[in-house]
């Protein structure tokens, strides 16, 4: 009977050592994929070595520009973070200059999530204004529900229907949307990309915050800061081979090496229930003195993991997202909350609505983010009362007509 | 030389893979098997436990239920947008999700017996539906977590306690759930369940309301998912993500307690001891810091092997030397995606 167990457990050990061969080998890009799965087989094994590697996601040129950005005041009006722009090198739009309300054509990554859902009803609260003012007809959005091919068709759909004036697109990913965005360029309608980008400089300009290195960076050195060197941090990550989130854990990931604070990562799918399991697993091992998120969705639950334990809370980085906001105001833990500027939704159409003015626009449209801290913490609480926990604290849309009410009953168009 | 036998069979080897997980957990980090402990783990399995005893009905029935998942989502989100941060409404709330759970299991149960689509269909599409309708509702983001003393169901437990320190409210409810299932498989009705999966037509031939039997296992499967949906909107809080992946879970909770797809053979112990053996592993997998990314692969492994050695010649279908035929030549029953599945059992 033993031996029959023994094998079972053979037969899946080895089953489990031919699987990390195949699905390591789809992820693996660049130099140095030859090396991966060999690492990750012996990881598997020896269970010491370092999880994920992420130097496949690290860029050292990108790290050392957003790095910089950080700390540069940006330009344009204070008051709407939404127009600001960092560094930029702006160029002349002075061809697509025209009368008339002109029709924009968004080809949309995906609301699949709180974030994008929160600034889906910005941008539609923006538009509303656009149309009043008479700057834009209709937008007409295709939602490509988290597919490349699906994004693909809608972007040569529209290029076909040949009715838009202006494409605005939120890629689902980097390079399979690459070509399709080229194709968009080559109607000679401006082209206004947002969020994650394309490999391509067609577009007229590309708007998006600084960058998940950014986010990395404030985020670990906030935690070193607060944490000494062997100290534990437990790393909440969503899923893998998202670039904007590796990113983010590519940099905390570096500066935790450095510190010698000791990082061990999970993927979460953002699951309150999984997040509280891991917690609860790695508070039974030993003391965790950190948590560091990717995105601050279902932070309260790693919170509540700690108080269910009854260990002292975590010095602790999660996001703008309201639900972590108030459980930071309710516990008193030392925490930041970064920020991947959702207010990011409202420029494309402003951005559409220069082009047709003829206004200079920037040609990387990089817009300020900057984390909130314990100082402002009171100020967003009080500025969001009654949004729904779900709800970014910088969604932006403070001064829009629909202010409060359709963030606070979160209405999806 | 009996306990051995029962070990290995399929019925037994689920206990056999529960006994080695812990024991590898234990090895890893001995605190894991201090009471206290231990007895928050059974906390964090009951959600997961009574979803495996509610879908075991269903599949031993000769059905599925894939709608459990979207109907934990949606108990839970009900839960924290209807209760709120006001302890008045708790009762009048409660009694709204049973009563939901009972429309959402009669409705698959009715739709299978009465109009006799297919359960993988219909529940299907009530999953699609009970996410939809969660996502209209919330925009996405639910309001808010419930009122504390609501959450303290599958948070709290009863304190000072001696030797465990807290015996959480989630284990009380999962021992009463799995009393009353042992119970439930007993009565005449638990019978007739398990034959209905075995021959349905023989079933019907002996004079039994088999569409009343079958729609009472969907009922039964609505129920515990909003029981579990109690108990992780406590454990966890409100999130759309909660519940997501469950039916899943349950389903390889079941089978990996040897109860046999499409019904006619199971036993409900070993199909909750699944769903510990399910946990368990997962808990292995964090203990022994497997690299993130690897852990879904590992786990999908493991359950395949596991799973693949209950339903092989070696366990239970040598010691069942000749079951006696299946009548192959008895026309279809309107129920042909899950009639051929147990053919060779």
């Amino acid at each position: 009977m033993r031996r029959k167990a023994v094998m079972t457990l053979a037969v899946g050990a080895v089953a489990a050592l031919a699987l990390v061969g195949c699905t390591t080998d789809p992820t693996v890009t660049g130099p140095g994929a030859s090396t991966t799965p060999a690492t990750t087989g012996a990881a598997a094994e020896s269970s010491t070595a370092p999880s994920t590697p992420s130097t496949e996601w690290f860029d050292q040129a990108v790290y050392d520009e957003q790095f910089a950005q950080r700390s540069v005041t940006p330009e344009g009006p204070a008051d709407k973070p939404y127009l600001q722009h960092i560094n930029a090198e702006m160029v002349s739009t002075a061809k697509y200059k025209s009368t008339g309300a002109k029709k924009a054509c968004f080809a949309n990554a995906s609301i699949s999530n709180p974030w994008r859902q929160t600034g889906w009803i910005t941008m539609n609260e923006q538009l509303k204004e656009l149309q009043k003012s008479g700057a834009i007809s209709e937008m007409e959005t295709r939602d490509a529900k988290d597919s490349d091919d699906t994004q693909i068709a809608d972007i040569d759909y529209f290029i076909n229907e040949g009715e838009c004036d202006v494409f605005i697109i939120s890629p689902n990913s980097t390079a399979a949307m690459t070509p399709a965005v080229e194709r968009a360029c080559k109607t000679d309608k401006p082209v206004i990309v947002f969020d994650r980008g394309v490999q391509t400089d067609c577009p007229v300009t590309f708007i998006h915050p600084i960058g998940g290195f950014a986010w990395g960076i404030d985020t670990a050195e906030f935690l070193n800061d607060n944490l000494q060197s062997g100290d534990k941090v437990v790393a909440l990550r969503i899923l893998p081979g998202v670039d904007v989130l590796e990113q983010r854990w590519a940099a905390a990931e570096k500066l935790f090496k450095e510190s010698g604070v000791e990082a061990v990562d999970y993927f979460t799918g953002a699951d309150p229930v999984e997040i509280k399991k891991i917690i609860s697993d790695e508070l039974a091992k030993g003391e965790v003195k950190g948590i560091w998120m990717d995105a601050g969705d279902g932070a309260v639950a790693a919170i509540e993991a700690f108080e269910d334990a009854g260990k002292a809370l975590p010095v602790m980085t999660g996001e703008d997202e309201l639900s972590f906001l108030r459980k930071w105001k309710d516990t008193g833990i030392t925490a930041l909350g970064p920020v991947y500027s959702n207010f990011q939704w409202r420029t494309p159409l402003l951005a559409a609505a220069d082009i047709f003015a003829g206004k200079d626009v920037p040609k990387e449209w990089v817009l300020p983010q900057s984390p909130i801290t314990s100082a402002d913490l009171d100020s967003y609480l009080t500025a969001n009362d009654g949004m729904p926990d779900g709800h970014y604290a910088k969604f932006g849309g403070e001064d829009l007509p629909g202010y409060p009410q359709i963030w606070q009953k979160r209405v999806i168009p | 030389m009996n306990v051995i036998r029962t070990l290995l069979s399929p019925r037994g080897a689920v206990f056999l893979l529960l006994a080695g997980l812990l024991i590898a957990v234990t090895v890893i980090s001995p605190s894991f098997a201090e009471p206290g402990q231990l007895i928050r783990f059974i906390q964090r399995v009951a959600p997961i436990a009574i979803v495996a005893i509610g879908q075991y009905f269903v599949i031993v029935g000769g059905e599925f239920d894939l709608s459990m998942g979207s109907l934990i989502t949606a108990q839970v989100v009900i839960a924290g947008n209807l209760i709120g941060q006001d302890a008045g409404r708790i009762f009048p709330v409660l009694a709204l999700m049973l009563v939901l759970g009972v429309l959402v299991g009669l409705v698959n149960g009715l739709l299978v017996t009465l109009l006799k689509v297919p359960s993988f269909i219909v529940t299907l599409g009530m999953m699609l539906a009970l996410l939809g309708g969660v996502m209209y509702w919330t925009g996405g983001a639910a309001t808010g977590n419930p009122v504390d003393s609501f959450r303290q169901l599958g948070r709290g437990g009863i304190r000072g306690v001696p030797v465990i320190e807290i015996l959480p409210y989630s284990v009380l409810v999962m021992a009463a759930v799995l009393a009353a299932a042992i119970w439930l498989t007993r009565t005449s009705f638990g019978r007739t369940v398990i034959a209905l999966g075995d021959n349905p037509r023989a079933v019907r031939y002996a004079g039994a309301r088999s569409w009343w039997v079958t729609t009472s296992t969907f009922v039964i499967s609505a129920l515990t998912a909003t029981i579990s949906g109690i108990l992780l909107v406590g454990y966890a809080g409100v999130h759309p993500k909660v519940g997501q992946g469950y039916e899943f879970i349950a389903i390889t909770a079941v089978v990996l307690g040897g109860v046999v797809l499409g019904g006619g053979r199971g036993w409900v112990v070993a199909a909750m001891a699944g769903a510990f053996a399910l946990e368990a592993l997962f808990t292995l997998l964090n203990f022994a810091e497997v690299p993130s990314t690897l852990r879904d692969g590992i786990q999908g492994v493991i359950i395949i092997a596991a799973v693949a050695y209950s339903a092989s010649p070696l366990g239970g279908a040598k010691r069942k030397a000749a079951p006696p035929a299946p009548p192959q030549t008895s026309p279809p029953d309107g129920k042909e995606p899950v009639a051929p599945a147990h053919l060779g059992s």
